[in-house]
């Protein structure tokens, strides 16, 4: 931690205030325009903000009182202004302006930074932190209104005055339970998994073995070998579609009349087939870069004292390059989970998947059982991903690799 | 020993296979293919739901492929793995598949059920038998859905289909579909065109300029829509004022939903929607497709389906039987673009003009589209 000098309360005339009077000009522009007349807004609201600046700081106003007057108040306005939603809007611009405002007005904005930084090295630390925030606000922003309407009481992607304004009247469960208790829905959803998992298992068996010859030095042409390999990634999707239908039509055809296979099994044979393919260039590439550093000697070594190739592999080999495996295999499933283009050519509607679903309901109905689908996905991977993570913690610390 | 194992085993495969075969000769898998919502919603309910409950162990798969079913059934039958097995197409495209030899031709007299009454199912369905493979189901019509809260102040609402070229009268953004069908006739009708002489206008030259003319005045205020649930979800979100699309999507947005949305029936498109069975059918999966189709067209239960939307079955036997709605309760005979009611002023469309005419005049459209 740098040194941090004794905290100097900023100027309010020449600082505090004009900035405060800035961001809410800001907040004023986006209510102004909710009310169609944008620039009264924002002459309302740089008003507004350098005069609580003036307020807070000139008569002192503790911390705690201070910011809850200021949120109790715009709160006030909203509910005035239009309903219980926008009570809880000028909850929210009130709880981030006065808290603005402490921030300038207490020096807390230099906390962090050394004493030695001038106002323009300080301006850049705090844009930076705020270009920071702005990445991840727009990154998860756009999936809260999808989780918001998933609730929605009527058919369409609509925020109604209900859901505005808090009324419980507005929400229901109902698209949930038409995703949850429809084969409409739960049938892709059985087939997506599963085929997602057993295609990823054969693009990561494939592509490992591919990845460990290919980076053998004595192997002729490897650089075309692999070019093949990782063409799937490259060639545009609807292309390898349309190439596999081709392919894979008569090899079902062969099947049903030679191996007297039924239509459904083989229809699923093929989806699975054709997504593994699309599987085997990222476990290619994961598990070749993680080569790159695997030390050769160690097989040498292996086989010096006796390990056969197989032995040596799953010993030796597999769990250095195992990081590698694993998130190529995770890459190989979302590709396989989230692909709606080649299993609409290559599947029928049998092995309807989760994403070919989505995508005619999107197209056909526009429902938001949709959104209930999303945002369930999107709950489920959330955990998914928290588990794996708190896991990998877990036995890091059991390995005592980490203080914890 | 060896070899015997594998003798008997490819003759038991063939035997469980000839036995299957010889069970009933129907094959027990069938996949239909639809449009999705509630179109094929009425569909399960009036159609296979009392089909399974009747032939134990048939089940029936869906798929919404219907708006792309030319182009599929095009690329299956040339990679020869036919999967589906009755295709609910609209009129104009069960033309062009029978025309390619895609579709099954049929007919009508000897594999579709006559009226209860001994009318003969060809005289039944009348003229709606167009082409030889299409199996008609429905009458459903292109009409307009209005905001009725967003009239304004003063004025009438909307009813006539010049209303939609009235940018000064009745300000705000249309819903119109993207393709020429049906846009230019009604462009047409409101440059002056009397109804009878749309077509012989639109198949010159000028005609078709003197339509895409019309659409210009309004081009700014026209988002255009291509699946029929995107008119109902902008008029619901208040995005357009009026909007074409199928009726029964309105009726739906209207009846069951409760949105405020107003019909303008004015010069209304007519448009049938039905079944065909593709070419080249194995024998056992083309004895249970026609098994259905002859159930599924029958007079009771083509009546059945306008319980649950608001189209008008294609049997003259069946009108007199549509009630009311299954869960509403209303009434339904109101509802159909048939009414006497909502048909004061119809405009056929004409399937003969836009099978020669529709590759020329789309790509003009397109064209327009993109200046």
């Amino acid at each position: 931690m740098a040194y941090v000098g004794p905290i100097v309360r900023p100027n309010l005339m020449s600082f505090t205030a004009p900035c405060t009077a800035g961001l809410a000009a800001v907040f004023g522009f986006v209510v102004g325009n909710a009310f169609g007349s944008p620039f009264v807004g924002v002459i309302i609201g740089a008003v507004f903000g350098f005069a609580l600046a003036y307020v807070l700081h000139q008569f002192s106003v503790p911390r705690t009182a201070g910011r809850w007057a200021t949120i109790g108040l715009l709160a006030v306005v909203g509910l005035l202004l239009t309903n219980l939603g926008g009570a809880i809007a000028g909850a929210l611009i009130g709880a981030v302006l006065s808290w603005f405002v402490y921030w300038l007005d207490t020096g807390d904005y230099r906390k962090n930074v050394p004493i030695y930084y001038t106002a323009r090295e300080t301006l850049w630390y705090n844009t930076f932190l705020f270009i920071c925030g702005l990445v991840f606000f727009f990154l998860i922003a756009p999936l809260l209104p999808v989780m918001w309407l998933s609730f929605n009481a009527e058919d369409f992607f609509t925020f109604t005055p209900e859901m505005l304004s808090f009324d419980p009247a507005g929400y229901s469960l109902k698209h949930y339970e038409d995703f949850l208790g429809t084969d409409e829905w739960m049938v892709p959803l059985k087939n997506s998994l599963i085929i997602a998992p057993i295609a990823t298992l054969i693009s990561v068996s494939l592509g490992t073995l591919a990845a460990i010859g290919l980076s053998q030095s004595h192997v002729p042409g490897r650089q075309w070998i692999m070019a093949i390999m990782i063409s799937p990634m490259i060639v545009p999707l609807i292309i390898s579609a349309t190439g596999m239908f081709f392919f894979y039509a008569p090899l079902g055809n062969w099947l049903e009349a030679n191996l007297g296979l039924n239509q459904s099994f083989v229809g699923y044979v093929k989806v699975i087939l054709a997504h593994a393919v699309l599987g085997v260039p990222f476990v290619i590439i994961t598990v070749t870069a993680t080569l790159v550093g695997f030390d050769n000697s160690l097989t040498r070594a292996a086989a010096n004292m006796g390990a056969n190739p197989v032995t040596t592999f799953f010993r030796v080999q597999m769990p250095l390059i195992l990081p590698g495996v694993i998130s190529g295999g995770l890459f190989a499933f979302i590709t396989s989970f989230d692909e709606v283009v080649v299993v609409l050519f290559v599947g029928s509607a049998q092995q309807q998947t989760l994403p070919w679903q989505m995508f005619t309901g999107l197209r056909e109905q526009i429902s938001p059982t949709i959104l209930a689908a999303a945002t369930i996905l999107v709950t489920i991977s959330i955990l998914l991903l928290t588990t794996v993570e708190l896991l990998r913690r877990r036995s890091e610390r059991l390995r005592g690799l980490s203080p914890g | 020993m060896k070899k015997t194992k594998i003798v008997s085993a490819v003759s038991v495969l063939g035997l469980t296979a000839g036995l299957a075969h010889a069970d009933g000769h129907m094959a027990n898998d069938m996949t239909l293919v639809s449009w999705g919502g509630a179109y094929q919603q009425s569909q399960i309910s009036a159609y296979t739901d009392p089909y399974t409950a009747m032939n134990d162990g048939v089940t029936v798969t869906w798929d919404e492929s219907s708006a792309e079913a030319v182009a599929k059934l095009r690329a299956m039958n040339e990679a020869g793995n036919i999967t589906w097995d009755v295709v609910d197409v609209v009129a104009a495209d069960a033309l062009r598949l029978c025309d390619e030899g895609l579709a099954m031709e049929i007919d009508a007299d000897e594999q579709l059920a006559p009226a209860p009454d001994g009318t003969s199912a060809e005289d039944d369905f009348g003229d709606l038998l167009v082409g030889d493979c299409f199996i008609p189901q429905i009458v459903y019509s292109t009409t307009f859905g209005y905001r009725t809260d967003m009239v304004p102040e003063g004025v009438e609402a909307p009813n006539d289909i010049c209303d939609v070229f009235d940018l000064e009268t009745y300000p705000g953004m249309r819903a119109l579909e993207k393709r020429p069908i049906n846009n230019v006739e009604w462009a047409l009708l409101c440059d002056g065109v009397a109804k009878e002489d749309v077509y012989d206008v639109l198949a010159t030259e000028e005609g078709q300029e003197q339509a895409l003319a019309k659409l210009d005045t309004i081009k700014d205020s026209v988002i255009w829509w291509s699946a029929g649930a995107d008119t109902p979800q902008l008029l619901a979100d208040g995005e357009v004022f009026i909007g074409s699309t199928y009726n029964g999507r309105l009726f739906a947005a209207i009846e069951e939903q409760g949105q405020p949305i107003g019909m303008m029936w004015d010069a209304q498109v007519f448009d049938l929607d039905g079944w065909i069975i593709p070419e080249g059918l194995p024998e056992d999966r083309l004895a249970r497709a026609l098994d259905f189709v002859y159930f599924a067209t029958d007079t009771q239960r083509l009546a059945d389906q306008a319980k649950y939307i608001s189209y008008g079955p294609a049997r003259l036997s069946s009108a007199p039987l549509v009630g009311q709605h299954a869960t509403l309760g209303i009434d339904m005979a109101q509802h159909m673009p048939t009414d006497p009611e909502n048909a004061k002023n119809t405009f056929l469309y004409n399937y003969e003009f836009w099978a020669d005419y529709r590759d020329d005049i789309d790509a003009k459209f397109q064209a327009w589209l993109a200046q």
